[in-house]
């Protein structure tokens, strides 16, 4: 989290309604380089229908998506530059690590023979250069998160989103994982958005909370505040959990 | 469950009747392919195997399945996606555009052929437009690629579109998170994702292709070097001369067969695990 540009620091401010079957779900916050936001929210809330709004995958009903001052919201997924890590990953099986980390660079237009080594600092930077030509078949839940977090920042996107970082992976390498992931994240110099619904990710990865429930937001703020004034029934119960 | 008693009965009777009937069904579909090879003249296969009428009919069966084959991979892929992204639509359109694909497979050929002649002969309604810009299709090498290609279709249609449903394509969302656009999304990640179906079906595809008789007869004939395919020369050849036959029926087996075998092997394993 130490300074980023001289400039003022990119964000992301949103304000949207999204609606998915009878659904709907109205969101507003904003993100700021460096301080990164977790999403949290009982299962259903409506998490990952705003995620996916901010990704592009879903149209919205109404409302803006502003990306360091530009209106995304009427982009298509690949005019946004918006990085996305999903919650199992969607490596794509047919292509190896390194082209799995490349395939962002190659999209933007960089030459097949500067592509060809493009991916290799990132595979260093995520430790994965010893599995650069396996199949994510081949990787552990751990590798395969790396993997999808530097395909997604190789691309260089604005924003990041992380949809449940730690959801796919043995509860015993969570902690580990954890704590490389913060590491990463702390390097990334745009916004960025956590969904999780666990305690522990929020105490590790995220500067601001913000609570959704049923499809609105309940309370927002930093993890002491919540914890001191808890909003909600469900809140009292996530920072008791986080206590724990 | 309270009937627990029987459980073991039931359990060991179902699996003989089954191993049983599946060996019935075994032999139905294995024993005649055997009785050719039981009875063909093999002193005399060798020469009739490198009888003109034989290589000729060879050469143009496989020159117009391959052709038939890519005509059926260009056009269907696109049909299959269609196909499977119909499951959203109501369900009338839904159901015709299934009928539609699938009428080639439960139709009898011959009338299939029949329908083409009506549809691109002289007279049709389509070929007498041709007609008049001096484009005739029946009874040419053209009509019967256009026949084994009607009949070839949907066995490449089903196998595309069943691994496109079988495949997750949230990938494809992934895709488009990292600046893809719907094009390279589909030529990047689609068709390798679905590559197995496609080779799959390709195969099955070739192979229905190399054996179209019906369509084809009504369609285009049986002129030599021409439309007289392997499949036709066999059938003419029964009438007279068995044996000639049966050195036909041979060559189409063990083309049909061994491309099953050989192109199963190469493709299937190495995709996806």
């Amino acid at each position: 989290m130490s300074g980023t540009a001289a400039s003022a620091p990119a964000a992301l401010i949103v304000d949207i309604t999204a609606r998915r079957g009878a659904f709907e779900v109205t969101a507003a916050f904003h993100v700021v380089a460096g301080r990164p936001l977790a999403l949290v929210g009982p299962n259903g809330a409506g998490k990952t229908t705003v995620l996916n709004a901010l990704a592009g995958h879903l149209t919205l009903e109404r409302g803006s998506i502003l990306l360091d001052g530009r209106d995304v919201a009427g982009l298509a997924p690949e005019a946004r530059r918006i990085g996305v890590v999903y919650q199992d990953f969607l490596l794509f099986p047919h292509l190896t690590v390194a082209d799995n980390v490349a395939y962002g660079i190659r999209m933007r237009g960089t030459r097949r023979a500067a592509a060809r080594a493009a991916p290799l600092p990132w595979l260093e930077r995520f430790d994965l250069a010893a599995f650069a030509d396996r199949y994510p078949h081949e990787l552990s839940g751990g590798q395969a998160q790396r993997v999808a977090l530097a395909r997604a920042l190789a691309a260089e996107p604005d924003a990041l989103l992380l949809d449940e970082p730690m959801a796919s992976l043995d509860v015993e390498v969570r902690d580990e994982v954890r704590a490389d992931l913060a590491r990463h994240l702390s390097e990334f110099s745009g916004p960025t958005v956590i969904v999780t619904h666990s305690p522990a990710d929020v105490a590790a990865l995220a500067s601001e909370v913000v609570v959704l429930e049923a499809g609105a937001v309940t309370q927002r703020g930093n993890w002491e505040a919540l914890r001191k004034t808890p909003a909600t029934r469900y809140v009292a119960r996530l920072v008791r959990e986080g206590q724990g | 469950m309270p009937d627990s008693a029987p459980r073991s009965a039931t359990r060991r009777g179902p699996a003989v009747v089954i191993w049983v009937i599946a060996g019935i069904a075994l032999a139905l579909l294995v024993l005649p392919l055997l009785a050719i090879l039981l009875s063909a003249p093999w002193p005399r296969i060798p020469a009739l195997l490198v009888a003109p009428e034989t290589l000729q009919a060879l050469g143009l069966s496989v020159l117009t399945a391959v052709i038939s084959t890519v005509l059926c991979l260009v056009l269907g892929i696109p049909l299959a996606v269609v196909l499977a992204r119909s499951v959203a639509w109501p369900v009338i359109p839904r159901r015709l555009l299934r009928a539609a694909v699938t009428v080639p497979l439960v139709l009898p050929p011959v009338v299939g052929g029949l329908a083409l002649l009506l549809l691109l002969g002289r007279n049709g309604v389509l070929g007498r437009w041709l007609a008049a810009v001096g484009i005739t299709l029946p009874f040419t090498t053209g009509a019967v690629v256009i026949a084994q290609t009607f009949v070839a279709m949907p066995f490449l249609v089903f196998a595309v579109e069943g691994a496109l449903r079988g495949a997750d394509r949230r990938v494809e969302l992934a895709a488009a998170s990292l600046g893809a656009s719907p094009w390279k999304v589909f030529r990047t990640i689609t068709i390798p994702l679905v590559a197995p179906g496609v080779a799959a079906g390709a195969v099955l595809c070739f192979a229905r292709a190399l054996g179209e008789f019906g369509a084809t007869i009504t369609f285009a004939g049986s002129y030599p070097g021409v439309t007289r395919t392997l499949p036709i020369a066999s059938y003419l050849a029964s009438q007279n001369d068995l044996s000639q036959s049966i050195a036909l029926a041979l060559v189409l087996l063990v083309v049909s067969v061994g491309v099953l075998l050989g192109l199963r092997d190469r493709w299937l394993p190495g995709v996806r695990g």
